[in-house]
């Protein structure tokens, strides 16, 4: 139970890259992906900035092999689950025990939007191959039968912390020798559906979005895809190739405050990283960065900033939110920050908060502001936390 | 990966909340079995009860006799599982994001929508601030929450986890399932849906919750042993090998079975591949059904599993669930396989 679980492999397509590198090269410029709504059909377009992937349904496809006609959710997810699995070249897959575990929040949605203006008028109207992959479920299979992958699938859906649950779930079946090689991670599209939805609740920012400043306003929604490929410490003795880093701790608590809103003092943050820090046996002091989950909401970041003072106390980590790059991703930004994480102790870098004019006056620490290397990264905590409390936090070590 | 089941609550188209069991069998006649609600005033706080839909007041409701039956207040995790999610607010967003081309929307349908929201409510009435996931895989949704379960036990960072299965039909879901020529075109009564032979089953749904204990207490329904899934097997052969290794995985064979409950759903091409092996592996077996009193969805092995552990427990095979009786079943086999791409095992087994 207590091997090792390795990272050996990275994929991601987001709004600053449409892969790995392109994600880090943007990292490295201060480049964010934020801008004028160019795909997703919606009345929106002209007021409400997102992240978009820059590659149209059509461009997916024929990247992915998948027909463009299925949702942008499973186009999304391909690509980088593809990509995370190339990346870990590991010989003779189909002899080892092969998990995919994937998460994402909206599903078929995208497609079943189109549907369903049909199905309005005429119940008997709408094609239904638009409908038919409108589980969340569905999305993971198309994917699976994609890769082949076929041992252990299966999909969580815990908001915008679902693919941090993901990954936190495929280090245990390994642990538990049910599982030799996980590809964990999420995705998820832009639909009308989230937009509106977020729009309703009133923390969209019609600006670029400012995590951690004093005068942030919101979130910008982003779409895509993160996959890490984890491998049990067998495998990893038979790989030519180094990991990344290993997975060393995990930890889920719920916040129970709010369906929608994080307690003041980020009760559940504030016990996913403790839980996280416990089970990988380190100290706080032990963190160089954290990943933050830094929405750029009033509510969010003064709730884990909070967490983040009451658990850190005087010796504070550089950390920023790269949702100032992606936007916020949802069901994939788990998945896309462990990415980035990973990178980060390889490369030893330190991402830049972007747009942080104006520290928050209640925290005692600021985020970084600008891209940093030839940093030593041992340890990085990756936080993802969400809708109905639930709060997962991971941490991701240098070997 | 032996647990015990400490406490069930559910609500399903039968007479099941209160802890009854098939001593009255509902009969329902169309495509569609609906739950039988109970009285939500004295189990959920009134404010509560006006903001949530359907499939939230069942999926807390069923949650909290379990835990009322279990002695547990605030279980160590809550894992939950649906393949639709909360389908009634989803559609109810989504219709006036549509009809008012989206303006005028208010947040509260968005709000609980989202697939985690039946466990998230359930962490928020208890504060339970422990382990929470919510699985969304279609025929895998349960099989997956309950997974976890066990392994948070085995692994000791719960004592006891409270895990559920829940699906609802809305009128959308159903119409729109309707068309995919999922269920049967004639009008029947669910208590004959095995002799019509016909294509096509009945619509179900459910909210069945368990109490996971890793420690006997003196009063569980029964031990779960093992739990095994597999996925779009190529062949009989193939689940036949997957059935037999997940037996001797757990040191017995079929003929240690004292029941089979499977799957059956009344559609000649599904029912196909029971009818195989109750002449293959099965064939010495008894066994029995279940979906004629809940139908067919994707949780539906919630509702299985509430069988089997009630079946234990009172030592009676209702004559509903098989009339090939073998009384005082001491190990029951669940089986079941939703379009033939899900299949799962479930093992009873008598404390």
């Amino acid at each position: 139970m207590s091997s090792p679980v390795f990272v050996v492999g990275l994929g991601a397509i987001s709004a600053i890259g449409n892969n790995v590198a392109e994600c880090l090269t943007a990292l490295e410029t201060e480049a964010a992906g934020i801008g004028e709504i160019k795909n997703l059909q919606t009345v929106h377009r002209g007021k409400l900035p997102v992240a978009e992937v820059k590659l149209t349904n059509e461009q997916l496809a024929t990247r992915s092999g998948l027909p463009a006609t299925i949702s942008r959710t499973a186009l999304l997810s391909m690509l980088a689950a593809k990509e995370a699995l190339d990346d870990a070249a590991i010989k003779d897959l189909s002899s080892l025990r092969t998990g995919f575990i994937s998460a994402n929040s909206v599903g078929g949605m995208d497609k079943s939007e189109d549907f369903f203006a049909e199905f309005l008028v005429d119940n008997t109207k709408g094609k239904l191959r638009n409908v038919v992959n409108h589980e969340c479920g569905a999305v993971t299979e198309l994917v699976a039968d994609k890769l082949g992958i076929k041992n252990y699938i299966t999909t969580i859906s815990t908001a915008c912390s679902s693919s941090a649950n993901a990954i936190f779930l495929a280090a245990r079946l390994i642990k538990h020798n049910m599982l030799d090689v996980v590809v964990a991670g999420g995705t998820d599209a832009l639909t009308k559906f989230t937009l509106n939805g977020f729009n309703t609740l009133m923390i969209l920012d019609q600006q670029f979005c400012k995590p951690f400043d004093e005068n942030r306003k919101g979130l910008n929604l982003g779409e895509g895809a993160g996959y890490v490929v984890l491998v049990s410490e067998k495998v990893m003795a038979s790989l030519k190739k180094e990991a990344y880093c290993t997975l060393s701790g995990y930890a889920n608590a719920n916040d129970a405050y709010h369906q929608t809103a994080s307690s003041p003092d980020g009760t559940g943050s504030f016990l996913a990283m403790t839980g996280a820090l416990e089970k990988s046996g380190l100290k706080p002091s032990d963190i160089d960065y954290i990943n933050l989950h830094g929405t750029g909401t009033q509510n969010n970041d003064i709730a884990e900033g909070t967490a983040i003072k009451r658990l850190f106390t005087d010796r504070y980590p550089k950390m920023s939110s790269t949702k100032s790059f992606t936007g916020h991703t949802l069901g994939a930004c788990g998945g896309l920050e462990a990415v980035f994480s990973a990178l980060a102790i390889k490369h030893g870098i330190i991402y830049p908060n972007l747009r942080l004019e104006t520290p928050m006056t209640d925290l005692p620490f600021v985020p970084e502001r600008k891209f940093l290397q030839n940093i030593p990264v041992k340890n990085v905590m990756s936080n993802s936390f969400g809708f109905g409390g639930n709060c997962s936090s991971l941490i991701f070590s240098k070997i | 990966m032996k647990t015990y089941i400490r406490a069930t609550g559910n609500i399903s188209p039968q007479k099941s909340f209160g802890h009854q069991f098939l001593t009255d069998v509902i009969e329902h006649t169309g495509d569609r079995l609906t739950c039988i609600e109970p009285d939500y005033k004295g189990i959920i706080d009134v404010k509560l009860i006006r903001r949530m839909s359907r499939i939230i007041k069942m999926g807390v409701a069923a949650a909290m006799e379990c835990l009322q039956e279990s002695g547990v207040t605030v279980p160590d995790a809550i894992t939950t599982g649906t393949a639709y999610g909360c389908l009634e607010d989803t559609g109810v967003f989504l219709t006036k994001m549509v009809e008012h081309n989206e303006e005028l929307l208010t947040p509260t349908a968005f709000i609980q929508s989202t697939h985690n929201t039946i466990g998230a409510q359930i962490a928020l009435m208890l504060q339970c601030h422990h382990y929470n996931n919510a699985f969304v895989h279609r025929g895998f949704s349960f099989e997956s929450a309950l997974l976890d379960g066990m392994l948070l036990l085995v692994e000791k960072e719960a004592n006891n986890v409270l895990v559920g299965g829940i699906d609802e039909i809305t009128n959308i879901s159903h119409s729109i399932l309707r068309r995919m020529d999922l269920y049967k075109r004639q009008q029947i009564s669910n208590l004959d849906l095995f002799t019509t032979k016909t294509k096509g089953t009945l619509a179900g749904e459910g909210a069945a919750f368990f109490l996971l204990a890793n420690e006997s207490s003196s009063n569980d329904y029964a031990t779960l042993d093992a739990l095994h899934t597999f996925y779009k097997p190529i062949s009989i052969k193939e689940t036949e090998q997957q059935i037999v290794s997940f037996l001797s995985a757990q040191s017995i064979n079929v003929n240690d079975i004292d029941l089979i409950i499977t799957g059956r759903n009344g559609d000649i091409q599904n029912d196909a591949v029971y009818d195989q092996l109750q002449r293959s592996i099965f064939k010495n077996n008894s066994a029995g059904n279940y979906k004629h009193l809940c139908g067919e969805y994707p949780t539906s092995t919630a509702f299985a599993l509430w069988v089997a552990v009630n079946i234990i427990k009172t030592a009676v095979v209702p004559v509903v669930i098989s009339k090939a009786i073998k009384n005082k079943p001491k190990k029951i086999l669940i089986y079941n396989h939703y379009q033939n791409i899900h299949h799962s095992l479930l093992l009873v087994s008598a404390c």
